[in-house]
Parts: C-alpha cells; sequence; structure tokens
C-alpha cells in the first residue's frame, strides 16, 4: 500500500513537472504534440480534456449579470461577432463560450476553471480589472494563453512597479496581454490632454480607492499632473461601501472652485455623481475614462445629465472607416444597440488571436500551452490592425500601445472630439 | 460656515433615510426580540415595485408608493409566517441566521425577477431648492421631504405604542410573551402587525433612499440596511425616539468625518464613535437598562 502510493505520487510529480516544461517558455512546435499533456500545471485531479474536434476552444468570463453587466454583455457579444465572421470564412474554426463572474474575483475564477474543464485552448480573459488580476494569476500558472479586451490593472499583467513605491508588487505573468490602455496610460494620457487642449484651470479628481482600476489610473494622473503643473486643488474618494452619497466630495470640488472634475470610475458611480451635482447646481467639465463608457445605457438615466461629459476612449461608433460601420451596423442588427469600447475591444481580441494562430500556422490538436508559446511569440513581433487602433503592437511587458481618442457626449451619443 | 451648513443639511438628510429604516429594525427588535437582516432587502424590494409602477407603469408617484407599501406588508407578514414563526421557540441564532438566509434569497430572486442591471429611479419629488444666504446654501426639495417624513413616521410610531390598544399589546409581548398570552393577548397576530409596519416603513424608506440616491441594483438595499442597524443599536434598540437619534447622529458623524478629516476614513471613523459610546454606554444612547435578575 506504502509502495503502491510513493509510486503514484512519483507518477503525479512527474506529470507535474513534464507539464511546467511543457508551459510558457517551451518552443512553439506545429500541430506535431500528440501527447495531450494535461493543461493544469497545479490541478492534476480535474486533467482539461484533450482538445478534440476542428474547432479552437476560445473561452472568457465577464460581468454579464451585475451591476458592470454592461460591460460583460458588451465583450460577450463583440466577440461572438468576430468569431462568427471567422467561422464564416471557412478556414479556421472557433468555438467560443462565455461565462458570468458578476464582476467578482471569485466567481471569476470558478468561471475560469469550469472554462478550463471545458477544454479551453486560449483565454479572453476577465473583462472587469479585480477579477482579472486573480484569473490571470491562474491561468498564467496554468500556460494559457490570456489576451483582456478591457481588464486594464497593471496587476493584470504584473511586473510593472507601482509609481508610488518604486517596488514590483505583482510579478510579470508572462501568459498575459492586453487589448486595452493599461490603467497608468490611461491616467498619464487623461492628464495630458487635459493640459493640451487647456480644458480646467482647477481640477478636482474623485476616485475608488478600494478599487484597482480607479486607484491605478488615479496614481499614475497624479503623477503626470504634477509633471505637467496641473492645478489640481480637491481629491476625494469613495468606497464600494459609500458609492451612494457624493455631498462630501462634490461640496468639497464645488468650494475649492474646480472648473473641470476627473473621474477615472465605472459609470455606476458617476451616473449618481452626475445626479447629485445636478441637485446641488454644481456644473463644472467632467472627465472620464473608460469606465466612463455605458452610462447611456443605463435604465431610466436622464441622459442630459452626461451632457457635455468628455472621456478617453480608444473606439468611436460614429468612425466613418468601413470595418467599423460594419461592425456597429452587425452589432445593431443583433443586439439591438450602438456598440461601445468593449464590445470593439473583444472583437479585436478575438482577431488579433486568429491572426497570431494563421501567422504562427497553428492547429485545433495543439496543447493549450503549447498554443501560449506559440501566441506570445506571435504577439511580441506583430502589428495588428483592429477597430480600436491601427497598427497595434505588443511587447513582452503585454501592454498594448495604441493611442487614445477624445470623445464627447453630445445629445445622448458619444461623438469624437477632434 | 455655508460649507458648514451645507455640511450638516447633507448629514442631516442622509441620517434621516438611515432614522427610517432604523425605526423598522428597532419596531421589530423590540417587539419580537429578533434581528430582521432582511430588513434591508425589503427596503429594496419596496423600491422596485416603485420603480416599475411610476416607470413602466406610469402610474402617478403617489399610488407607487401605496403600491409598494402595500406589497411590502404582504411580503413581511409572508416572510414572519414561513421563515420566523416556525421558529418562535428555537434559540435567537437559529432565527438570526434564517434572517440572513431570507435576506440572501430576497437579493436573489430580485436579480432572477428584475435582473441585475442598473436602474435609475425616476425623481419625482420635484420643486425648487429651498435657497438660502442669497443662493449660496441649497436645500433640495427631496431632503426636505425625507426629514419631514422621518419625523412624522417617529412620532406616529411613538404614539402608536404608547396609546393605541394594538400598541400596548406589542409592549407587553416585549416585555414577557408568556404573560402577554395569558392576559388573553393574540402573540402571534401582535407579532404579525409588528412585521407589517416594519415592512411599510422599509417601503417608505425605499422611496425615500432612492430619491436621494438613485442607483437601483438588487444589493441596494444591504449597505443602507446595516448602516441603520448600527444606527438603532447607536441610539439603543429597541427605542424608538434611539432609532431616530441614532440615524440622524449616524449620517451627521458619517458626512463631517468625510468632509473635515478625510473621505477615506469615513466609515472607519463612524463605526470607532459607535464602538466608544457602547463602551460607555452598552445599551446605546437611549437604550432601556435593563437589570439582570439574580
Amino acid at each position: 500500500m506504502m509502495k503502491k502510493s510513493r509510486f503514484l505520487s512519483l507518477a503525479l510529480t512527474g506529470a507535474l513537472c513534464l507539464s511546467l516544461l511543457a508551459g510558457c517558455g517551451s518552443s512553439g512546435g506545429g500541430g506535431a504534440a500528440s501527447t495531450p499533456a494535461p493543461n493544469g500545471g497545479g490541478d492534476v485531479s480535474t486533467p482539461a480534456p484533450a482538445p478534440a474536434g476542428d474547432a479552437f476552444k476560445i473561452g472568457g468570463v465577464g460581468p454579464l449579470t451585475g451591476g458592470a453587466a454592461i460591460y460583460g454583455n458588451a465583450a460577450a457579444n463583440g466577440a461572438r461577432i468576430a468569431a462568427d465572421e471567422i467561422n464564416a470564412l471557412g478556414g479556421i474554426q472557433i468555438d467560443l463560450r462565455y461565462e458570468d463572474d458578476a464582476h467578482d474575483a471569485e466567481k471569476s475564477v470558478n468561471a475560469y476553471n469550469t472554462l478550463k474543464g471545458w477544454g479551453m485552448q486560449i483565454f479572453l480573459g476577465s473583462v472587469t480589472s479585480t477579477p482579472g488580476v486573480a484569473t490571470s494569476s491562474e491561468a498564467n500558472r496554468d500556460k494559457i494563453f490570456y489576451l483582456t479586451p478591457s481588464a486594464s490593472s497593471t496587476d493584470v499583467l504584473g511586473g510593472v512597479s507601482n509609481p508610488l513605491t518604486g517596488t514590483v508588487d505583482v510579478q510579470r505573468k508572462e501568459c498575459v496581454y492586453q487589448m486595452c490602455f493599461v490603467d497608468p496610460n490611461q491616467g498619464s494620457a487623461s492628464a495630458q490632454y487635459i493640459a493640451d487642449q487647456n480644458l480646467g484651470s482647477s481640477i478636482a479628481v474623485i476616485y475608488k480607492n478600494d478599487d484597482v482600476y480607479s486607484t491605478g489610473v488615479y496614481n499614475s494622473f497624479a503623477a503626470k499632473a504634477e509633471e505637467l503643473k496641473l492645478n489640481v486643488v480637491s481629491v476625494t474618494t469613495f468606497t464600494e461601501d459609500t458609492k451612494t452619497d457624493f455631498s462630501v466630495q462634490l461640496n468639497d470640488a464645488k468650494a475649492q472652485g474646480a472648473d473641470l472634475v476627473f473621474l477615472p470610475m465605472y459609470y455606476d458611480a458617476a451616473a449618481l455623481i452626475f445626479t447629485q451635482a445636478n441637485a446641488m447646481d454644481y456644473a463644472p467639465k467632467w472627465f472620464g475614462i473608460d469606465g466612463m463608457d455605458g452610462i447611456l445605457g443605463v435604465e431610466g438615466f436622464d441622459t442630459s445629465l452626461a451632457e457635455g461629459v468628455m472621456l478617453l476612449t480608444p473606439f468611436n461608433a460614429d468612425a466613418e472607416d468601413e470595418a467599423t460601420r460594419s461592425f456597429v451596423s452587425k452589432y445593431q442588427e443583433k443586439y439591438g444597440e450602438i456598440p461601445n469600447q468593449f464590445a470593439a475591444d473583444a472583437y479585436d481580441c478575438v482577431y488579433a488571436i486568429y491572426n497570431a494562430l494563421v501567422a504562427g500556422n497553428a492547429t485545433p490538436d495543439m496543447n493549450a500551452a503549447n498554443l501560449s508559446s506559440l501566441l506570445i511569440e506571435q504577439f511580441n513581433s506583430m502589428t495588428f490592425d483592429g477597430l480600436t487602433g491601427e497598427g497595434m503592437t505588443w511587447d513582452v511587458t503585454g501592454a498594448v500601445s495604441k493611442s487614445p481618442k477624445g470623445m464627447v457626449i453630445q445629445n445622448g451619443a458619444y461623438v469624437g472630439m477632434d | 460656515m455655508v460649507t458648514f451648513l451645507t455640511n450638516l443639511i447633507n448629514g442631516i438628510s442622509l441620517g434621516s433615510v438611515y432614522a427610517i429604516i432604523a425605526l423598522g429594525y428597532t419596531m421589530v427588535y423590540g417587539i419580537a426580540k429578533m434581528l430582521n437582516f432582511a430588513h434591508g432587502d425589503v427596503i429594496m424590494v419596496g423600491a422596485y415595485i416603485c420603480f416599475f409602477a411610476v416607470s413602466t407603469y406610469e402610474l402617478p408617484p403617489l399610488l407607487g408608493v401605496i403600491l409598494a407599501m402595500a406589497v411590502c406588508t404582504a411580503l413581511g407578514i409572508v416572510i414572519e409566517r414561513l421563515a420566523y414563526k416556525p421558529l418562535r421557540q428555537a434559540p435567537s441564532l437559529a432565527v438570526l441566521i434564517t434572517a440572513i438566509g431570507v435576506s440572501y434569497f430576497l437579493q436573489n430572486g430580485a436579480q432572477l425577477l428584475w435582473s441585475s442591471n442598473n436602474k435609475m429611479f425616476p425623481t419625482f419629488i420635484k420643486g425648487d431648492a429651498l435657497v438660502l444666504f442669497d443662493g449660496q446654501l441649497h436645500v433640495s426639495r427631496t431632503t426636505l421631504v425625507t426629514v419631514i417624513v422621518c419625523v412624522v413616521i417617529m412620532l406616529v410610531l411613538t404614539w402608536f405604542t404608547g396609546q393605541t390598544k394594538m400598541g400596548k399589546a406589542m409592549r407587553a409581548c416585549s416585555e414577557d410573551k408568556g404573560a402577554a398570552q395569558l392576559m388573553g393577548i393574540n402573540v402571534d397576530t401582535t407579532i404579525s402587525v409588528t412585521f407589517a409596519i416594519g415592512s411599510a416603513l422599509a417601503a417608505i424608506a425605499g422611496v425615500l433612499y432612492m430619491s436621494s440616491y438613485p442607483i437601483l441594483v438588487p444589493t441596494t438595499g444591504s449597505m443602507p440596511g446595516i448602516k441603520a442597524f448600527t444606527a438603532a443599536v447607536f441610539g439603543g434598540i429597541g427605542s424608538i425616539p434611539g432609532a431616530f437619534l441614532g440615524g440622524l447622529l449616524l449620517g451627521i458623524i458619517e458626512i463631517f468625518a468625510g468632509a473635515y478629516i478625510s473621505t477615506q476614513l469615513a466609515n472607519a471613523i463612524v463605526f470607532a464613535v459607535l464602538i466608544v459610546v457602547l463602551l460607555v454606554k452598552p445599551t446605546g444612547l437611549l437604550g432601556k437598562q435593563i437589570r439582570e435578575k439574580v
């Protein structure tokens, strides 16, 4: 009995080592991976079934329900359109599956495990940042390629030093890439934009200090604002538990005479801020980031309150180019609404992966780890043109390089600022 | 000075909402001796009913509020009959856990029925803000209505429990259920009426809360529920004026802590004050001193 169990544990350790060796570091072999190595690095009890069939299994998780559902559904819909288009071409086939995480890290990891059990080979990651930090660690450990449309925190990628302390808090996760701007870029780009366009002489900031996304953007905004000598007169915070009453924050901004308020947060809190500011007759300029996208979709929201709100986002549904027009019309036909930036990001994710798979001659019988190393190689060298930018490139940090567009809300719709 | 007054008014406005919710908590605790943690979620149900009545079916707001009160009253009685009554003799811990279960049941039920997408509650307390000090100080109509409704409810409840027959029965049940029964009081009916009143108050609280903070989701009730529970303990749980005072003070402390100390620490300060008060006065500000019989 003793011997038997020792033998078993040896065999398990062996399998573990093998699967680790077959990880990101190994060179991308062609379609010759005949041994179905276990997918998971440490999870021996639920070995993912060997990829069967002739389609790539691509999974994604996002908030399909809950307060952030606008993002999750948009991303899932955008990815679905891309997958359908690719499948219609007749070449590489994609089997796409989205799971719900209700913007909750724990549920997101559960959803990820469900997808792993399904035999997912490539992961579109979590849609939002807090769950994204958790799932990216899991996927990286399991050596599954991870390209998130919109989880923009630096902790999703890892390997970025904290601007306040200068230390690297989370190690770089080699398998993880982003389609959206990483948070510091959003913060510094916003500060740069405000300075360049001379949008405000006194600036107030309200951010959510228990959220990695919001604090990440704020930190880089603050650093850049100091560099550009922007006059920041009021900085106040709120948390998940206090995101109903903004009277203190708004009063402070008003009392300090701020004429522009920077809101690095998601749209649900922003909708309350606009309502409460309106009630107290405070009408500064509002400047948001990509989380503001979606505010026009809140049921019953008086869109006139968001009139004139500016935001930096990489996608403009009003753009005149052929690709955007075709995407917007397909999305409207299928889902009955104008796609937001998250839909476009997810659409681009699927196409970027498709391009990389074609360029790397990948086949659906490859296991996740081999696909991962192949995709990493491709992503570090390729240039991608999508809805959210031309000539996008990635490097080993996993962050994308593309330029944001300024948008403003006019008559209840997003319009390009330039 | 104006900033101070503005903050004070915001504090009173927030505190009044806490106070209305705390009144419901304290009624149920005072009479049934149980913590009804599902109270916050009844608020959420009331808000949804009113939202659909006014937005979807375009009923007049007042009718919406009355409808929400009716539904919540029925809901409160059903919850009490199905979930709490069978546990009347059980240890209080069992009832507490059941209450948490009911709370989750209501939240998830709401999510299934009405989805979890944000809904923007319509503003129907319209009218110009009260402007003081040459336009420097704005008191919104919503704030005025909230404060007035809160005071009226507190006074009516105090009168009801003190003067009416049913109120006296409630107080008797609260002091000694067994003895009350011997005196011919129907304890079950009395407790059901308590729940009915508490839940009707929850519906009003839901509508007022939503008028000030109009984003409606299935978890809307949980945080104000916890804050209001804190307020009820702060003021002395079981005491109706105590819940009113506790709610108001909690709201004012929360806003002042945010405005003058730090928005990051606002919640921490609120609870630190609570701890200090409970250390000095364990039964809360207006709580009755209970002598333990030896």
